[in-house]
Order: C-alpha cells, then sequence, then structure tokens
C-alpha cells in the first residue's frame, strides 16, 4: 500500500492551487518604510479591486517541492537524447547561462542612457557582424522574438520592397514541405499563399515553380537544407527564376545548422535570412521559448527593416530610430537580448572553426543514422541527407498495423524523445529525425537499437506498441476530449474528478 | 572543439559505415558554385575560462541597476525577483525542453503552463488565457487581429494615444498588411479624450485598444470605455495593463475588457535590457477558439489519471497552416514559467502587498517632487506606480545629471513626442526604499 501510495504521489502532482492554504505565505516584503496613506486616498475607490486575485497561499518549500517534482516530469536535453526534427535540440551550454544572468546584462533597463549599455550594445552589434558573416548577407535586425516572428519581419519588408515600387503583389509561393509557420506569416502579412510541388529528388519541382511564377509572385519561402533534410541542388536556377519574375526570395533558417561555413544563403541569392537562435546557437528552448529569431538583408532590403538599428561611430555604439521607410518596431524594446547574449557566447567558444566543425558532425551524425536505419525503416528519399532526414513508419503501418504514433510512444520508454513526426506532410507516417552534432556516437548508436528493437516488437507483438508508453509519468493522453470540452484553467470543482 | 563529443576515431568509424571516404563528401550534394570556400571572418574558438573574462569585461561596460538607483519604468520595471524563481527555471528539464509536442514526457511544461494561465485569468478578471506571447507589444497587435476574427466584420481599429508609443508602432506594423483602418485617439490632461473617442467608434469599429494604467502610470476613464464599446455589438474592448497593477486595481473584466493583454516582464523576469519577457493574453472563455498562440487543456491519460495536452491545436499553424489564429511558434514558455514561480511565492496576500507598496512609494514619491520649487506633477489624475513630472529644463539634461549621483532618474518622455521634452517618466516600485526615494528627491531639489 505504501509503495502504490508514493507512485501516486510522485506521478500526480496536485496543481498547485489545490496545495492553498488559507493564510500561508511564502517570500515576504520589508516593512513598508514610507507613511502609509489609505489606499483610497491614493486611488478614487471605484478604481480598488474589491477582492483579492485567487492565487496559490503556499509555502516557499511547497513551491520549489512543486516545481522541481514537475521538473522531473520533464523530458529535456540534459536528461536524454532530444532528436527532434528541424528544432536542433542540441546541447545548451551551462556557462551561457551564468553569461545571461551577470547584473551587467540582466539587471540593465532598455532605457537607460545609451552611454550605460555600451557593453550590451557592443554584444549585439558584433553578434550581427557574425551573423552577416554566416549568411553572407549585408545588414541586420536582430528584433524579431522566435523564428516565426522573424517570418513576419521579413515579409513585411518583402511587402514593403514591392510597395515602394508602387507594385503591390498579393501571393507568396511556399513549397509542400514547409514549416506551417511560413504560410501562417504570409497570411498574417496580408498575402495569399500557393503551394508548390516538390520533385521526386524533395526538391521544389522548378516546372510547377515556373507555372506559378507570374508579376503577382511577391515572393518565395524556402528552406534549404529542406525539411525532408536534402539540399536543393537547384538553388541558384530556383532564385534566378524567382528574381526574374520581380520577387524575392526568403530563407527560413530553421535548418541553418546544416550549413555553416559550407554555404551561406546570401551567396544561393537569397533576400532575406532568418536565424533561430535557439536552434542553431545553442539557446535553450525554455520549454517553448524564449527563442530569438534575427533577420539580416541584402542592400536592397535594408532600408526597410524595423528600428531601432545598433549602430557605431568611432567605437559609440547607438540606436539608430530615425528610419524613413522602416516597416516600423515589431515589438517593444530590441528583441529577446538574454537569448542574443548566449548566441553571442557561444558563437565566441565555438570560433569559425567551431562553427564548421558542428555542422560537419551534425550531418554526419545524421548520415549515420540515417544509414544504420534505412534498412528497417522506409526511406523515401534515398540520397545524402544534411543535417536530419524523414523515415517512413509505412511498412510497420502497413505490415503491422503500428503507426508512427505509436514507434513514437514506444520510444519514450527508452527515455528518447521521438522524432518530430507527422511533418513534413508530404511524407505517410514521417519521422523526421536530427540527432545534432552534440551526441555521441554511442548515443546513435542506442537510439539505432531503440528503433531496430521498436521495428521488431512491430512484427512480433505490435499490440505492446499500442500500450505504450509505460514507464512516463502518465501513459497516453485523450486529446479528443481535451479539445472537445476544454479546461484550460483550474476550477476545484474539476480537480478531484479524475483523481479517484 | 567545445561540446563536440565524437573524437576522430569515432567519426572515422561513423565514416565508413556510411560507405564515404571523408565529410566533404556528404557535403557533395551542395553545388560548386554555392559552395563557400574560405574560413568564415569569426574569431578563434575560446576557452570557458576566456570566454567568461570577455563577458565579464563587456558586462563591466554596462551600468547595472544594482549599482545605481532605478526610477526607470516604461513598461520594463525593477519590481523584486525572488531567489527560488531562477532556481526553478534554472533546472535543465525546463529549460532544456522545447514545446511539449510529447506530453507524456512532458507534463511537467504542461501542468506549469496550465497553473500560468489559471493564474493569469485570476490576475485579469477573464476565464480563458493562452500560454504567452512574445511580449506585451505583440500581444496587443494580436489583440486586435483576435478582435476582427471574434467581430467577424468592420474595418476600423481605434486605439489611444494614451497607450505605450512602442505598442502603438507595433499594432501597426502588425496590421499593415490587413488593410483595416487604424484610427488614433488623441488624449487629454494625459488621459484619452472621451469626447474624441466617441467621434471615432462606430459601427465599423471592431476593435477599442486602451491601456490601463496608460504609458503615463494614469488610470484611464474606464467607464466611459465600457458604456460606449458597449453600444457596440461587434466591437471588442482590449485592455492592455500592468499585471503588478491588479495586486490594487479592479481587474478589467469589471469594466467590460474582452480580451486583457500585457507584459509580463515585472512577475518574475529580469529587466535584461528589453527581453526576453513574455506578454499576456486573456479572454472570454466563449472566444477561446479564436485566441492566438497554445493553449494548454487538462484531460486524463488511459488510467484515468489526470494529465494536461496542448489543446485547441486546429487554430494553430503547424495545423491550418494559412488559416491558422497566428504564425505564433515558440512562445515565451521559461518567462511563463518564471512568472508562475513569482506568483506562486508571492501568493495571495503577498501579490496584493507588492501593489499596495508599490502604490504607496510612487505617491510618497510623486507628493515630494510636486513639493520641490520648478517641480510639478505633468497631469493631475490618479495614477498607480509611474507620474510624469515637470522639471524646469529638459528632462534628458536632468537624466544625465542625475546619472552622476548614480540615479537613472526616469524616462526622457521627449524621445517619443517632442513636446514633451521637459517631461520625465517616473516609476517607483516597492523595491525602492524611503532613504533611495529621499535622496533622488534631493538630488532632483539640487539640479536646477
Amino acid at each position: 500500500m505504501t509503495s502504490e501510495h508514493q507512485c501516486e504521489v510522485i506521478t500526480n502532482e496536485p496543481v498547485i492551487f489545490e496545495l492553498s492554504a488559507p493564510g500561508r505565505r511564502a517570500v515576504r516584503l520589508p516593512t513598508l518604510d514610507v507613511p502609509e496613506e489609505p489606499l483610497d486616498a491614493l486611488i478614487p475607490e471605484d478604481m480598488l479591486r474589491t477582492e483579492p486575485a485567487g492565487l496559490p497561499e503556499v509555502s516557499e518549500i511547497d513551491v520549489i517541492r512543486h516545481f522541481t517534482r514537475l521538473s522531473q516530469f520533464n523530458h529535456g536535453v540534459d536528461t536524454g537524447f532530444y532528436p527532434l526534427g528541424s528544432c536542433t535540440m542540441k546541447y545548451n551550454p551551462k556557462v551561457n547561462e551564468d553569461i545571461a544572468r551577470m547584473p551587467g546584462f540582466a539587471s540593465i533597463h532598455p532605457y537607460q542612457p545609451e552611454q550605460t549599455v555600451q557593453g550590451a550594445l557592443e554584444v549585439m552589434d558584433q553578434l550581427g557582424e557574425y551573423l552577416k558573416e554566416i549568411s553572407g548577407m549585408n545588414h541586420v535586425s536582430l528584433q524579431p522574438a522566435a523564428g516565426a516572428h522573424g517570418e513576419l519581419a521579413g515579409i513585411l519588408l518583402i511587402r514593403a520592397y514591392h510597395e515602394a515600387r508602387g507594385n503591390e503583389r498579393h501571393k507568396i509561393i511556399i513549397p509542400d514541405s514547409a514549416h506551417g509557420t511560413n504560410p501562417a506569416t504570409a497570411a498574417m502579412a496580408g498575402y495569399n499563399t500557393v503551394e508548390v510541388p516538390s520533385d521526386d529528388r524533395g526538391g521544389v519541382d522548378i516546372e510547377a515553380l515556373a507555372a506559378i511564377l507570374d508579376d503577382d509572385v511577391a515572393g518565395l519561402m524556402l528552406t534549404n537544407p529542406n525539411t525532408l533534410g536534402v539540399f536543393d541542388e537547384n538553388i541558384t536556377q530556383i532564385a534566378r527564376m524567382v528574381h526574374e519574375a520581380g520577387g524575392l526570395l526568403y530563407y527560413d533558417g530553421a535548418n541553418a545548422n546544416a550549413i555553416m561555413g559550407y554555404s551561406r544563403p546570401g551567396d544561393m541569392g537569397f533576400d532575406i535570412v532568418h536565424f533561430n537562435l535557439h536552434k542553431t546557437f545553442a539557446t535553450p528552448h525554455g520549454g517553448g521559448g524564449p527563442g530569438s529569431g534575427p533577420i539580416v538583408v541584402t542592400d536592397e532590403l535594408a532600408p526597410y527593416l524595423p528600428v531601432p538599428i545598433v549602430t557605431q561611430t568611432d567605437g559609440t555604439y547607438r540606436f539608430e530610430w530615425d528610419v524613413p521607410e522602416s516597416i516600423g518596431q515589431l515589438r517593444s524594446f530590441y528583441g529577446n537580448f538574454g537569448v542574443m547574449l548566449k548566441a553571442y557566447a557561444y558563437i565566441r567558444s565555438m570560433g569559425a572553426s567551431g562553427l564548421k566543425a558542428a555542422s560537419a558532425d551534425a550531418v554526419l551524425n545524421a548520415n549515420y543514422l540515417m544509414n544504420a536505419l534505412k534498412d528497417t525503416y522506409y526511406l523515401p528519399f534515398d540520397r545524402t541527407c544534411m543535417h536530419e532526414f524523414v523515415l517512413s513508419g509505412s511498412w510497420q503501418k502497413k505490415e503491422h498495423g503500428v503507426s508512427t504514433l505509436d514507434i513514437a510512444k514506444a520510444l519514450l520508454d527508452y527515455g528518447m524523445h521521438p522524432p518530430t513526426i507527422y511533418f513534413p506532410l508530404i511524407v505517410d507516417e514521417a519521422q523526421m529525425i536530427e540527432p545534432t552534432e552534440t551526441e555521441s556516437r554511442e548515443t546513435l548508436d542506442q537510439f539505432i537499437k531503440a528503433m531496430k528493437e521498436i521495428a521488431e516488437i512491430a512484427r512480433e507483438n505490435p499490440d505492446a506498441l499500442f500500450e505504450a508508453p509505460r514507464r512516463t509519468p502518465v501513459r497516453r493522453l485523450d486529446e479528443g476530449s481535451a479539445a472537445r470540452r476544454p479546461l484550460i484553467c483550474w476550477l476545484p470543482e474539476e480537480a478531484t474528478l479524475q483523481d479517484e | 572543439m567545445n561540446y563536440l563529443p565524437n573524437t576522430d576515431a569515432d567519426r572515422k568509424q561513423m565514416l565508413a559505415a556510411i560507405g564515404v571516404e571523408s565529410v566533404d563528401d556528404l557535403f557533395a550534394c551542395i553545388p560548386k558554385d554555392v559552395r563557400f570556400d574560405r574560413a568564415l571572418d569569426v574569431p578563434e574558438p575560446m576557452a570557458e575560462l576566456s570566454l567568461l573574462r570577455h563577458m565579464q569585461r563587456l558586462a563591466n561596460c554596462n551600468i547595472n541597476t544594482e549599482q545605481m538607483v532605478s526610477f526607470l519604468g516604461g513598461g520594463i520595471y525593477d519590481h523584486y525577483l525572488p531567489s527560488a524563481v531562477d532556481h526553478i527555471i534554472s533546472r535543465g528539464e525546463f529549460f532544456t525542453a522545447y514545446t511539449p509536442y510529447q506530453p507524456e514526457v512532458s507534463q511537467g511544461t504542461l501542468q506549469a503552463v496550465f497553473e500560468y494561465q489559471t493564474m493569469v485569468a485570476e490576475l485579469t478578471g477573464m476565464d480563458a488565457a493562452n500560454a504567452s506571447m512574445y511580449d506585451g507589444a505583440t500581444a496587443l497587435a494580436e489583440a486586435a487581429m483576435m478582435a476582427r476574427r471574434v467581430g467577424r466584420k468592420g474595418k476600423r481599429v481605434v486605439m489611444s494615444t494614451s497607450i505605450h508609443p512602442e505598442y502603438r508602432q507595433v499594432v501597426h506594423t502588425y496590421l499593415h498588411g490587413q488593410g483595416w483602418e487604424i484610427v488614433e485617439v488623441p488624449t487629454r490632461e494625459g488621459i484619452t479624450d472621451v469626447e474624441a473617442l466617441e467621434e471615432v467608434v462606430n459601427e465599423d469599429t471592431f476593435a477599442v485598444l486602451m491601456q490601463n494604467p496608460n504609458f503615463f502610470g494614469l488610470l484611464e476613464p474606464v467607464t466611459a470605455f465600457e458604456t460606449l464599446v458597449s453600444t457596440f455589438k461587434t466591437a471588442q474592448l482590449v485592455v492592455a495593463c500592468d499585471p503588478i497593477s491588479l495586486g490594487v486595481l479592479r481587474p478589467p473584466s469589471t469594466y467590460g475588457a474582452n480580451i486583457v493583454v500585457g507584459e509580463g516582464q515585472p512577475l518574475g523576469n529580469p529587466m535584461s535590457f528589453g527581453g526576453p519577457h513574455l506578454g499576456f493574453f486573456a479572454a472570454d472563455k466563449r472566444h477561446m477558439r479564436s485566441m492566438p498562440g497554445r493553449i494548454i487543456g487538462q484531460t486524463q491519460d488511459v488510467e484515468g489519471r489526470r494529465g494536461f495536452v496542448m489543446t485547441l491545436q486546429t487554430r494553430e499553424q503547424h495545423i491550418r497552416r494559412e488559416r491558422a489564429t497566428s504564425n505564433i511558434c515558440s512562445n515565451e514558455a521559461l518567462n511563463a514559467l518564471a512568472a508562475t514561480v513569482y506568483l506562486s511565492l508571492m501568493g495571495k496576500q503577498g501579490f496584493q502587498e507588492v501593489a499596495q507598496q508599490t502604490t504607496q512609494k510612487a505617491h510618497y514619491a510623486a507628493k515630494a517632487i510636486a513639493e520641490l520649487p520648478g517641480f510639478e506633477l505633468a497631469f493631475d489624475q490618479p495614477f498607480f506606480k509611474e507620474f510624469v513630472i515637470k522639471g524646469p529644463g529638459p528632462a534628458n539634461k536632468l537624466i544625465e545629471k542625475l546619472l552622476d549621483d548614480e540615479i537613472l532618474a526616469g524616462v526622457d518622455l521627449g524621445r517619443f513626442d517632442d513636446t514633451m521634452s521637459d517631461c520625465l517618466l517616473v516609476a517607483v516600485t516597492e523595491k525602492r526604499t524611503k532613504e533611495e526615494i529621499d535622496y533622488f528627491v534631493e538630488r532632483l531639489g539640487e539640479s536646477k
């Protein structure tokens, strides 16, 4: 009974409101040291809150244990292999966390006089220089807060570029292998999207592209290497075609980890590039952010960059706000500075040779995995991959009724995070695998072993996979009922419903 | 090489297994004309110790708020950050995870966000909240876009100019491609001019945006907003607010807000030169399917245990693509976790005390400054923790002068509006001691 009881406690931490006891407190403030006035003498009574907000009433140790337990229910890069395709779950160096917490960085206010934040501006300026060099572009804005935000910045630049030429266009072309953020971004910027199919080698279908291109096309959004993990060999031709039609090329940098020091989007003919600092430059993903999505652009697009822009004269840095053709500000202040710091530190730590070595190992690791697994799982695009590749669970599905979801859930019992699944959409039962360069050969071998064992179980005893996972804090969850009857805030009457 | 575990022996074995001679063979798929054939012009690698020294040198080129007495606000505030917050968010299980795509191994993140959503709802008085937006400004812009989805018609967004100027800029940037009309309403005595507001809100209006307390720290005529907006069926009232103010001020739900947003930085996040922080986003439950961003919901597993999942995902870009409610993917999950831990540590009473002490100290400071010869409050209006003072000279000169006294005096409003170059926006939090405030007042008095 004891062990059962403990098990319940470990795997079912109460919601913090359920730990609440009236009058219990954690952190206290010093006693008020200015003369106290009645509150309603300071603020009109009709503007005062009558009931305090219903926050929990807990002690500090309650808080620490609660969130420590919750953390233990998570899988992170620090706890195990995390080959989530297109997310670049590489190791996040601890020293960068210490750096971002230095008071000289963490405790500065965005409206401090510029002469008091020269160190911060130097970091931003230098990071911008490195990103320009790595991408082969000439101008930078560090403002976007995440990859999708960088996309929005980029597409708004495309709009500004065409509008400045009195040439309103309405369409953005997006490959069928693209991330969902691409079409969503184009729509947010007021564009219609047109999909271009992939050819049988996984690249953009050139003939189909030629058929779509016309003078209403504002631009093309492309990821290269793309979400299949393959490098589009026709990239210069694609760039030429789009430019000839008067459109611009947007580079989605989600997969930039494959090409650092090997190839540059600027040299491929792209006009705008965004980087995901939280992918390529090793800043932590935080359970879903904060990210940072700087954009780098060509000379032609520079006049439209978001404000402010960091500039330097004679070693003194300042923000330039007066940019008449700018698309405007994209968020408050200057971007996710704390994330920029970590990316800057990562780039300095790796250096030119280290960045190139990182891409080399990322590509080596991916090809090693692909090669080891391609006889066990169907590989729809059988060619050298870059930093990631896409397997299909279609053999297991067809022959044993085991889906990619079942395979993913089985991996959880091996202590590994599954690949990105059911994406890209053009591969049936897709499993998009990105090992990253920070994993050792031994870790890759363990993954190969797990994937082969799972394929074996699919053959011998598929039912076992339908039951997976078994060793996780909770087992498969009912997502259907969560959506049909959404409960998105804690309600006391719903609290114990499912605990009995 | 830093962070790369493979040895040359490993690489050799792996290349052999793949059946190629060298790593360069793997890059042969990149056509020659787009291959980069020189070394990147980035400095050579640094060992950890050298990196730390280098970064410390850069950090030392900044003067931080621990070395100064800060009265800076304007959206980012120096509230107290309890120690435990950083200890929790520094756990690798939290910060090295990503979006909880596999809920069975992400219950930590998922439950914490569920708790966050609940706390945001409690603060704002609304009954639905999402998992966070990038910041307060983008949350406001997204709220305007959501208002259009809810109201389904109309072309006009009405926005008070008492809203933070950077937020207004962001709304313009976000909405630029939509073909809507943004009408800005002037202020009178520092708050929204109600008569001007009444003139521009009409049948074609789908969103009315306000900030309370407003950019100048002043309380807005909320009842006038409520009365006006409620007469138009499809118009949504969007309120941006400082979350700390909700410890003493009535929640926006009580004055007719349909969507409530704001900057969550004051809840447990360091100022960090303006980011990363989080935008909170709350709305009426009936419209949760029109909300942007991630939403976490409660459900159960196959054994009947309570668990949490990302829900209503058919609104999101990875499913709905160009028909998604927003393109947002990564949000500010770790900052939202910090907010959740902060609100748990301060708790029901403590959070109220933060807001009360902030109010007391801000009013103590304002009163003392207003009594200084040559200084006055620019607006005679009720305020929460920020107020505008007018001094005898330009605000930027005042700021320069007080820097010598190790004081960050406030925000020069001339940077946003030429006609306000003699105005200084001063913020006072519970962290400022009476001694610090008295010192500030004394130095101000000497500044002429």
